[in-house]
């Protein structure tokens, strides 16, 4: 790990009494008073005590604002209750502010620390200069510096302003995890309060003087545009004041209320122009991903030449179907344009992608537009998309006043980015013993990035090398990828690949253990006896931890007890998002149909930040993964998608919640990913149990529909 | 378009809206108390949860002529509407914070305001009634297993906790998460 360099860490608001600020990177303008209020840094402190640290990343529900200010707040030494919280807008200074791919915790483990860090031994600094005592004689505890020979103590406020005078240490001293006083501990969540009383503003709350409220009517068709439309009714609603384009596929009802412009919408008479999709269905997307499974694939991962291996060959199929986010919000984003400039608050994972976006659509430059992040109703990935930002930011620039773009829960339905369909063929070659010397892996499916023209070298999808395995040291093991296409838009719904690639493969090895007769558990754990680290491009998997998570998992089920009649257990495990996951799943079977009555999941993730927060995230995750593999499934037809609302798209409620029990492998590494990694191994090990309970085996989701 | 009086969280509000309007855009729109949530307009998710003289109904489903009247309480309202202080919080709004109920928090109101009609027809529910009571309220973060959770708190909170709750704005144990296993 190399030092921050001096040039990327820089005190800023070094003028008398204005207190201490640290950052990561040389501010627009640093030296000029108004450093001390913007948001490009992590940590201010002013002389009246107040201690604030900027979150840069965005709240949708996984504890952000929360978690990262915990890792600053232990280094800095701080009372925790003394800690304020600022959401960072899209900046400069923060480096990729993307909320996604369970990376937060991850990637602002160490800036975070550092900055908590070089603040706390600076303040030391500083008391140590006032009392003219030796640093050494002086120590940071609970927001205070204190001199122990001298009972003398004074508070960070009262040393801002002298340590702001002080040079940065490159290198500051971090604190052993054995010593950790608020990392690890169970917290309260800070934004709990304002959402239990209604005070809590998402992106639908926000509301600035003149805005208008918009709603749009979007071509059904995927790939289909505005041909004509007739909006002599909708401005007879009271209210409406605006119809007009947006884009290419898309008509804007601009009205003074949200339900006025819903009425506009429902009288506005637009026609369509289908354009080349308006035959596809869902069984033309099944059909060509089988075929496309015959072509040549990319390798991902190859060890030894399954080729060659000989013995039992069992080889099986799955398929998976496309899925939408669905979070409680729905879109939505607030715009105002002013000619030189665009404000945007924008309930978003992508706050720097909707600058780019919006100043693109507008004609601006990306730094006349100011981006606001809200709270998010959930996002689940769905939010890492500009598409609403985009809308509003036209709406407004074309009505020339504020306005709220809305989306109703059909839009969100019909208009998403779906989480790629795919296809999955198994072949494993038995030893005599039953286990495999070989395993490949064909992963058929259309690229997300490859949809929105990001790169992807030798035709792998970039999101796959960390998603796909492997989890197993197979001698000869392959792992491919074919990539497709599809005109169904994409998007990264949480555990991206992961989740197909897991129902497949973890589905695949418990057919193996039916085959050799062996026990699913036994049988995993014999793959995964030998310690060894497993590198696939840039990722590395380590079998010891895959086996600890395992274990315990197991250890904490009762898995060598009996259960009671009539109830049936199946497990699974994986990695992804650099976590390890393991998880068994207890089922009795109604009407043909499973219930789940409990679940043990087990994740290693290095250092647990919050463990109430991870509780909350695998929970969580495990009732999203269960709504997604018992029914979860997105219809084409005639071009559009059929779905339109929570009756023929159902999440998960209470009734079918299952008990979940979560349990982390106790682990001073860094922290790794938590908010997705709990999803992929719950289909998988359902699937298992319902073969353990009925001997059919499921290799289609959803489950209720196959 | 319609002159309409309602009571909203004890004060009379007048509006001049269509009378189809749902309840839930005169709450939202209109009156500015956006606590209530929108989540998909067909009474299938219950994030717009509100009580009409006490009962829980679903407010985008709810014309507002139908409640002209009548008495609304939304979560802003709720503490008042139990006798507390403005600012108060409800018992079942600390039982949350004491559970950590709460992930992005948007389906909440909507859950603390079935839930405190539950609490009010029946004081000590069982699992049963509580999933009986809770099935039509949504929740994408999967937060049900802590919902359970604090509806039995706030039920088995005496009478010296509501008390301590009511003075001090928080639930005890400020530090430590009640919903450790």
């Amino acid at each position: 790990m190399s030092p921050l360099s001096r040039r990327e860490f820089v005190a800023i608001g070094t003028a008398a009494g204005a207190g201490l600020v640290i950052g990561f990177y040389l501010p627009h303008g640093a030296g000029s008073k108004a450093d001390f209020f913007s948001p490009n840094a992590y940590l201010r402190i002013t002389p009246g005590n107040k201690v604030t640290i900027v979150v840069a990343r965005s709240e949708m529900g996984q504890g952000v604002r929360t978690a990262l200010p915990m890792i600053l707040a232990e280094e800095l030494e701080a009372d925790w209750k003394q800690i304020e919280i600022e959401q960072a807008g899209a900046s400069t200074l923060f480096g990729d502010q993307t909320t996604g791919g369970s990376a937060s915790i991850h990637t602002c483990w160490d800036p975070m620390r550092k900055a908590g860090a070089a603040a706390r031994e600076m303040l030391i600094s500083a008391a140590a200069l006032t009392w003219s005592v030796p640093r050494s004689a002086c120590t940071a505890e609970n927001g205070r510096i204190k001199h122990a020979n001298s009972s003398r103590s004074a508070s960070y406020g009262e040393l801002a302003g002298k340590a702001a005078t002080l040079p940065i240490p490159t290198d500051p001293p971090l604190k052993q995890s054995k010593d950790y006083k608020i990392v690890g501990q169970r917290l309260r969540r800070l934004d709990s309060p304002a959402k239990v009383k209604g005070e809590a503003v998402f992106g639908i709350d926000v509301r600035i003087p003149g805005m208008k409220l918009a709603v749009l009517s979007r071509c059904p068709t995927i790939g289909g545009k505005v041909s004509a439309f007739d909006d002599k009714e909708s401005k007879k609603i009271p209210g409406v004041s605006y119809v007009g384009k947006v884009g290419e596929s898309a008509v804007a009802v601009v009205a003074d209320s949200v339900w006025a412009a819903m009425e506009g919408r429902r009288v506005l008479n637009v026609t369509w122009d289908d354009g080349p999709n308006k035959n596809l269905n869902t069984a033309a997307v099944t059909a060509s991903l089988r075929q496309a499974a015959s072509r040549k694939a990319a390798s991902m991962y190859l060890a030894g030449d399954p080729a060659k291996a000989s013995g039992r060959r069992i080889s099986a199929e799955y398929e998976l179907p496309f899925m939408a986010h669905a979070p409680m919000e729905p879109g939505n984003c607030t715009a105002h344009y002013q000619g030189s400039k665009c404000e945007l608050w924008a309930p978003t994972q992508v706050p720097q992608d909707c600058r780019d976006a919006v100043a693109q659509a507008v004609g601006l430059d990306p730094d006349q537009v100011k981006v606001n992040v809200t709270l998010m109703g959930g996002g689940f990935g769905r939010r890492l998309e500009h598409d609403y930002a985009v809308e509003a930011a036209l709406v407004s620039k074309a009505i020339n006043a504020p306005v709220k773009v809305l989306w109703t829960r059909e839009d969100d339905m019909r208009f998403s980015t779906y989480r790629p369909a795919s296809f999955h063929q198994l072949s494993a070659t038995l030893d005599g013993s039953g286990f495999p010397i070989a395993l490949t892996h064909r992963i058929v499916a259309p690229s997300i990035s490859g949809q929105k023209g990001y790169p992807t070298p030798g035709n792998v999808d970039p999101d796959m090398p960390d998603q796909v395995g492997p989890v197993y040291g197979i001698p000869n093991h392959s792992i491919e990828y074919v990539m497709t296409e599809t005109p169904v838009p994409l998007g990264w719904m949480r555990s991206v690949y992961a989740l197909q690639a897991a129902f497949a493969l973890e589905s695949f090895i418990d057919e193996l253990a039916v085959a050799a007769a062996k026990d699913p558990l036994q049988y995993r754990l014999h793959l995964l006896a030998k310690d060894q680290d497993l590198q696939i491009f840039a990722t590395t998997w380590h079998t010891a931890r895959m086996r600890g998570a395992l274990q315990l998992a197991a250890e904490k089920a009762g898995y060598d007890k009996p259960l009671p009649a009539g109830r049936y257990r199946g497990v699974a495990c994986f990695s992804c998002f650099s976590s390890y996951m393991a998880e068994v799943v207890e089922i009795s079977m109604e009407n043909d149909q499973p219930r789940v009555h409990r679940v043990v999941a087990v994740v290693d993730c290095g250092q647990v930040v919050n463990p109430s927060i991870l509780e909350q995230q695998i929970q969580g995750g495990i009732v999203y993964a269960l709504a997604n593999a018992l029914r979860a499934k997105i219809t084409i037809k005639n071009g559009g998608v059929v779905e339109s609302n929570f009756d023929d798209y159902a999440p998960l409620r209470m009734e079918e919640t299952p008990a979940v029990e979560v349990y982390a492998v106790p682990s001073a590494e860094a922290p790794t990913g938590i908010g997705e990694p709990s999803v992929p191994p719950l289909a998988p090990a359902l699937c298992n149990a319902i073969y353990a309970a009925t001997k059919k085996r499921i290799r289609s989701l959803p489950i209720l529909s196959s | 378009m319609a002159h309409l009086t309602l009571r909203v969280n004890g004060s009379e509000k007048k509006v001049d809206v269509f009378p189809e309007t749902p309840l839930l855009w005169v709450l939202r729109d209109t009156l500015e108390l956006t606590g209530t949530k929108f989540g998909c307009g067909a009474g299938l998710c219950g994030a717009c949860t509100v009580h009409v003289d006490g009962n829980p109904i679903r407010s985008c489903s709810t014309p507002v002529s139908q409640v002209a009247g009548k008495s609304v309480t939304t979560i802003e309202g709720l503490s008042a509407s139990e006798g507390l202080p403005a600012g108060a919080l409800h018992i079942l709004q600390a039982a949350w914070i004491a559970e950590e109920v709460p992930q992005c928090g948007y389906c909440q109101t909507g859950q603390i305001m079935s839930a405190a009609a539950l609490l009010n027809k029946n004081p000590h529910p069982t699992d049963e009634q509580i999933t009986q009571a809770m099935n039509g309220n949504l929740c994408r973060c999967g937060t049900y297993e802590r919902i359970r959770k604090a509806i039995h708190w706030a039920a088995d909170a005496g009478s010296n906790a509501r008390r301590e709750i009511a003075e001090s704005g928080h639930p005890p144990d400020e530090r430590q998460n009640g919903g450790a296993r």
